[in-house]
């Protein structure tokens, strides 16, 4: 190869040779990897800069200036253990968690069974109002309530606004996601088990209680973490049911001061209510995969994990 | 019923009588009095008369005496030209369905590539999918005011790159609120998309080109068409909760980008004073008829391919 050769053939330009990898029918889809691993940055990287930002030392939310727990712990009036609206906040949403956990997923559990055995006509009515919840707008089922418990749910001229109103609409909201995952688990069990147990002498309730539900248990944990994780992330009904500063949820505080706040707690709040949810799910998931995998095949359980309201 | 279930072997009759009934009871009684009974309160409310002492709104819980009165003001401000309502209603239309053409604009793609993925890749996507589900729709809208403020990183970003000078990203920029809605939602059409994608037979798409099919003409003739029902799905999904949304136009925009959710929740909940909640209770219920439309056609659709395809 000669030195005019070398000078003869410049060198394509970026632009020109980015053009030419990205259209070359020969290789593997590059154009689809770009764009689908650059969605997933796009994705998930503005929240993870929300977390990194709420251990900000200074009172930027986009400036770096160095790591502390200021926000959460340590700044005397405006952290989240020290600013009585963030902390109260914090405690609301938990509470209505943990009790909507506790009210809905116990009812969740036995409508699944007994709609999964229970025919005829009235059964299929039951299955169709069950239903409904998951396919109807949170707003207009949000209004519902508010009128429910403005005119009708009442006694005398006392209303039940605040945690008693939240609470009841929260658990309407996790009964059908509650029966959705037990209906999966009860199909793959199937009915042999309590046959075996009536077999040998089980009277039929025993047979429930003592072969069903023990195989149950895994689902039923995963139930009570996925009804806590929508009850904590839940956002228009507890702001339309809500009565006063004290029944302030997270995400109620995040859309009343997300705008006009000026330092990183309210990044604080919200990377709690992060950790909160992401606990209370990845718990769900890791138990629901052990046992899928314990018992050898079954059906994916990251697909009944994904949650297809807000 | 019973005589068929002991030919079937079930185990049902063997427990006491009732017993699945009395199970389900209290979910069917929490259902029936803490949402079919709301929901005729927003009917009665709508149809509803007004106090004289106190001007408020009150439910009329027997049909025979509703007033049209609710619906009419809505249906009046919803045809005249200048009425709040119809300004409001048709922002509304507008952002919603550029939402939902930008998402499957980019979540077709993502789904497809994501259906290609095999092993560990696909795992991982798979996983990193998810994570978007299990974050807090408000949290993921509160990390985009972060960035978007006029300090914001992304402002920033743009006047060190020289690309761009720093703009108020948060002023009342519908296009601001129409990608804070396709951040949003896109991952909730994502997967149901990805589900069908990874259904189609590989064999058809071998097949179609091996006949001689160029892959442009392969993925238009065959891959589109198949994955129809996942597009619909999606769809639907994505439309119900956007139709309601009212938050993602309040944290990323001021009242000029206001959607009908947030005409609802004033009406409805901070207006108790006059016919307003009486009129926001009409609101709703046209709010909920459109929903249901979009839902029933969803479903015919849904039942038609599902026959159709039984048939063949």
């Amino acid at each position: 190869m000669s030195e005019a050769a070398l000078q003869v053939a410049p060198r394509p330009s970026v632009a020109l040779r980015m053009r030419g990898w990205l259209s070359n029918p020969w290789r593997k889809p590059r154009f689809l990897a770009v764009l689908s691993w650059g969605f997933l940055v796009w994705a998930i990287l503005p929240v993870v800069i929300a977390v990194v930002f709420s251990f900000n030392a200074g009172r930027s939310r986009s400036t770096w200036q160095g790591f502390s727990l200021r926000w959460y712990v340590t700044d005397p009036d405006l952290s989240v253990v020290n600013d009585p609206i963030l902390h109260t906040a914090v405690g609301q949403s938990v509470k209505l968690a943990a009790l909507t956990m506790l009210v809905g997923t116990p009812i969740g559990v036995a409508m699944a069974l007994g709609l999964a055995r229970w025919r005829g006509r009235a059964a299929t009515g039951a299955n169709f109002l069950m239903l409904l919840p998951l396919v109807t707008p949170e707003i207009v089922l949000a209004s519902g309530l508010f009128l429910a418990f403005a005119h009708l749910y009442k006694s005398g001229e006392t209303t039940f606004f605040g945690t008693p109103a939240q609470l009841l609409g929260h658990v309407t909201w996790s009964i059908p996601y509650v029966v959705v995952v037990m209906r999966g688990r009860l199909f793959g069990i199937g009915k042999e088990y309590e046959e075996a147990a009536m077999d040998l002498g089980a009277p039929p309730v025993a047979a429930l209680f003592r072969v069903l539900l023990p195989m149950l248990a895994p689902a039923i944990f995963a139930a009570f973490m996925i009804v806590f994780a929508l009850s904590i992330d839940d956002f228009i009904t507890s702001q339309f049911l809500f009565s006063d500063e004290g029944t302030i949820t997270i995400p109620m505080l995040i859309y009343g001061t997300g705008r006009t706040g000026e330092n990183p707690s309210m990044n604080a709040v919200a990377t709690v209510m992060l950790v909160l949810t992401l606990s209370a799910l990845g718990l769900a998931a890791l138990v629901m995969r052990a046992v899928a995998r314990r018992r050898g095949g079954g059906a994916p359980t990251t697909q009944k994990l994904v949650r297809f309201e807000i | 019923m019973a005589r068929r279930n002991r030919a079937e072997g079930g185990i049902e009759i063997l427990y006491p009588r009732g017993f699945w009934q009395t199970l389900a009871l209290p979910g069917v009684g929490w259902i029936l009095l803490l949402f079919v009974i709301p929901f005729y309160a927003i009917v009665a409310t709508a149809a509803g008369r007004l106090d004289p002492i106190f001007n408020t709104a009150i439910p009329e819980w027997n049909p025979l005496y509703w007033q049209p009165d609710g619906f009419v003001f809505v249906f009046e401000r919803l045809v005249n030209a200048e009425g709040v309502f119809r300004l409001v209603f048709m922002r509304t239309l507008g952002y919603v369905l550029s939402a939902v053409a930008l998402c499957i604009a980019l979540g077709y793609p993502v789904a497809y590539y994501m259906s290609r993925l095999s092993g560990r890749a696909r795992n991982i996507f798979l996983l990193l999918m998810i994570l978007p589900f299990w974050v807090s729709y408000l949290m993921r809208i509160f990390a985009w005011v972060n960035l978007l403020q006029e300090d914001g990183l992304v402002n920033r970003v743009l006047s060190v790159s020289g690309f761009m000078e720093p703009q108020n990203w948060l002023e009342g920029r519908a296009s601001t609120v129409v990608l804070g809605l396709v951040y949003g939602y896109v991952p909730f059409l994502i997967l149901p998309l990805f589900a069908a994608l990874e259904r189609i037979d590989k064999n058809l798409i071998e097949a179609a080109l091996d006949l001689g099919a160029t892959p442009a003409r392969t993925f238009l003739r065959v891959t589109l068409p198949l994955s129809k029902q996942g597009v619909l799905a999606g769809t639907a999904i994505i439309m119900l909760p956007m139709f309601g949304d009212f938050y993602t136009a309040g944290l990323l925009g001021t009242p000029k980008n206001a959607m009908i959710g947030s005409l609802i929740n004033f009406y409805v909940t901070q207006a108790p004073v006059g016919a307003a909640q009486s009129q926001g209770s009409a609101l709703v219920i046209v709010l909920a008829g459109i929903v249901s439309v979009l839902t029933i056609y969803y479903l015919f659709s849904t039942a038609r391919a599902t026959r159709e395809a039984t048939q063949r």
